[in-house]
């Protein structure tokens, strides 16, 4: 066992994490930043599209320049950084914690508090042959060719129109890839309108009511069967379509990526708005185990600017109870923190999240 | 899959030119890309065999999360291809099922 010289432990070093270690260390608290990535910056590395919003949330600034900011914010003498290192267990009463540091050996250290800020999956939607090679999740394809440089298919089909789904697609477009068609179940587009009418301007056709049936191929993607629905969702026969594809790209949701709680003790409940099975918590973004606080996609599938703010809240709150601020400047910049989560969740799109904060604040995890 | 040559916002500096070999073929790769990143360049998209259905697998969400990307590096099994970076050398093979353990 270790002996410890850091306060908090944070694991995820994207928008959350980051946001958490930039209010630790100007309270003077000592981090350890645990990231599996080789880079810091979660998914915004590849975000090359510009934020909405107002300007304290980086509205008109591209994803891909939030982490250096951020990164400004942070002491570099309060915090450790292992990047490419992965938490494999945390165990309570004393949050014992196992890291597997650079994918090589395994450490164990202890901590008074924890934040995890592990993010979200990608979700997958059930259809014949859908483990093909060439099928990605949304999340895989910016990757490729925002981080890597890649075209990730010569012909895509992209199936979901979210706001990922209609961004990625355009994205590709300006990455060289011909985005054949893109399909949505619902009978309506779920993204953005100024997002749609791009997409639809450079060509693309659009299909609502429209779901993929098969991916056709052995080794490898080539082509893919859709199917109309009525207003029911079933599938109506007869309208059947093949079209030739190299590449699936799935753009179909995320899901709360928060095993690490689970194996830690955290009490779980369902809340559907905030993307299914949750671990509990409160508004200092504590779980139900004393010390481990959530924050960001982990606890519930939004954005990231909202995670930004959830990961500032659990940075003070753990200052607050470290006494490292006054209570009364504590305080203060909780609640503007709580007015500025409020704002982004104003508008139509937040409505969803609003509710399912509700459910939870009303919910207890006995 | 081609790299891309022209992007409206993005730049990507080429490192250092570096060479892993997968299966014995050796692939030339840039320093600072993930192992995935370097095989999807060289046309390899498949990357393991199923445990049960002995199906080909390829990569899925690229950010270590699904498992659908293990493979053999180094004599090592079950590697995260997507988070894990090319080094000079590197030794990569496809895996079948779970893996081998080999003693030291």
């Amino acid at each position: 066992m270790k002996t410890d010289s850091f306060d908090v432990l944070v694991i995820g070093g994207g928008p959350a994490g980051l946001c958490a270690c930039a209010e630790l260390s100007r309270c003077g608290i000592k981090v350890l930043l645990v990231d599996e990535g080789p880079v810091l910056g979660g998914q915004l590395v590849k975000q090359t599209h510009k934020f909405f919003g107002s300007r304290e949330h980086y509205a008109g600034v591209r994803g891909i320049e939030i982490p250096d900011k951020l990164q400004e914010e942070i002491d570099e003498k309060l915090i450790t950084v292992y990047s490419s290192s992965t938490v494999v267990g945390i165990y309570p009463p004393n949050n014992n914690v196992l890291i597997y540091r650079d994918q090589k050996k395994v450490e164990e250290h202890s901590f008074k508090y924890i934040i995890i800020a592990t993010g979200a999956s990608e979700n997958m939607i059930l259809f014949e042959n859908n483990d093909l090679p060439g099928i990605y999740g949304a999340g895989a394809v910016q990757t490729l060719m925002n981080q890597y440089g890649i075209i990730p298919g010569k012909n895509m089909l992209m199936v979901g129109a979210g706001n990922i789904g209609l961004i990625v697609s355009y994205q590709l477009l300006q990455a060289g890839c011909r985005v054949k068609k893109l399909i949505e179940a619902a009978p309506s587009i779920g993204g953005y309108l100024v997002h749609a009418s791009k997409i639809i301007r450079m060509g693309i056709p659009v299909q609502t009511s429209t779901t993929i049936l098969k991916a056709i191929g052995t080794e490898k993607v080539e082509g893919a069967i859709t199917v109309k629905l009525d207003e029911n969702w079933n599938q109506i026969e007869g309208t059947e379509e093949e079209i030739e594809v190299d590449t699936i790209c799935l753009s179909v949701g995320l899901a709360p990526s928060y095993k690490l709680a689970v194996h830690a003790g955290c009490k779980q409940i369902f809340i559907r708005e905030l993307g299914g099975m949750i671990p509990w918590r409160n508004s200092s973004q504590e779980t139900s185990v004393n010390g481990i606080y959530i924050a960001g996609d982990a606890c519930g599938v939004e954005e990231a600017s909202s995670a930004m703010i959830e990961g500032r809240l659990a940075g003070l709150n753990i200052a607050k109870c470290m006494k490292r601020l006054s209570e009364k400047a504590c305080n203060e910049k909780i609640d503007d923190n709580l007015i500025s989560l409020d704002k982004l969740r104003s508008g139509p799109f937040g409505e969803r999240i609003v509710e399912g904060i509700r459910k939870l604040e009303g919910k207890s995890y006995e | 899959m081609d790299r891309i040559k022209n992007h409206p916002i993005l730049d990507f500096e080429k490192n250092e030119k570096i060479t892993i070999s997968f299966e014995g073929r050796e692939i030339e790769c840039f320093r600072g890309e993930t192992i995935v990143s370097a095989l999807s360049v060289a046309g390899i998209t498949t990357l393991r065999e199923n445990v049960k259905t002995h199906r080909p697998q390829g990569l899925f969400c690229a950010i270590g999360k699904c498992s659908s990307c293990l493979m053999e590096v180094n004599g090592v099994p079950n590697v995260r291809t997507c988070i894990v970076l090319v080094e000079d050398g590197m030794t990569v093979r496809r895996q079948n099922g779970k893996g081998v353990l080999h003693e030291d």
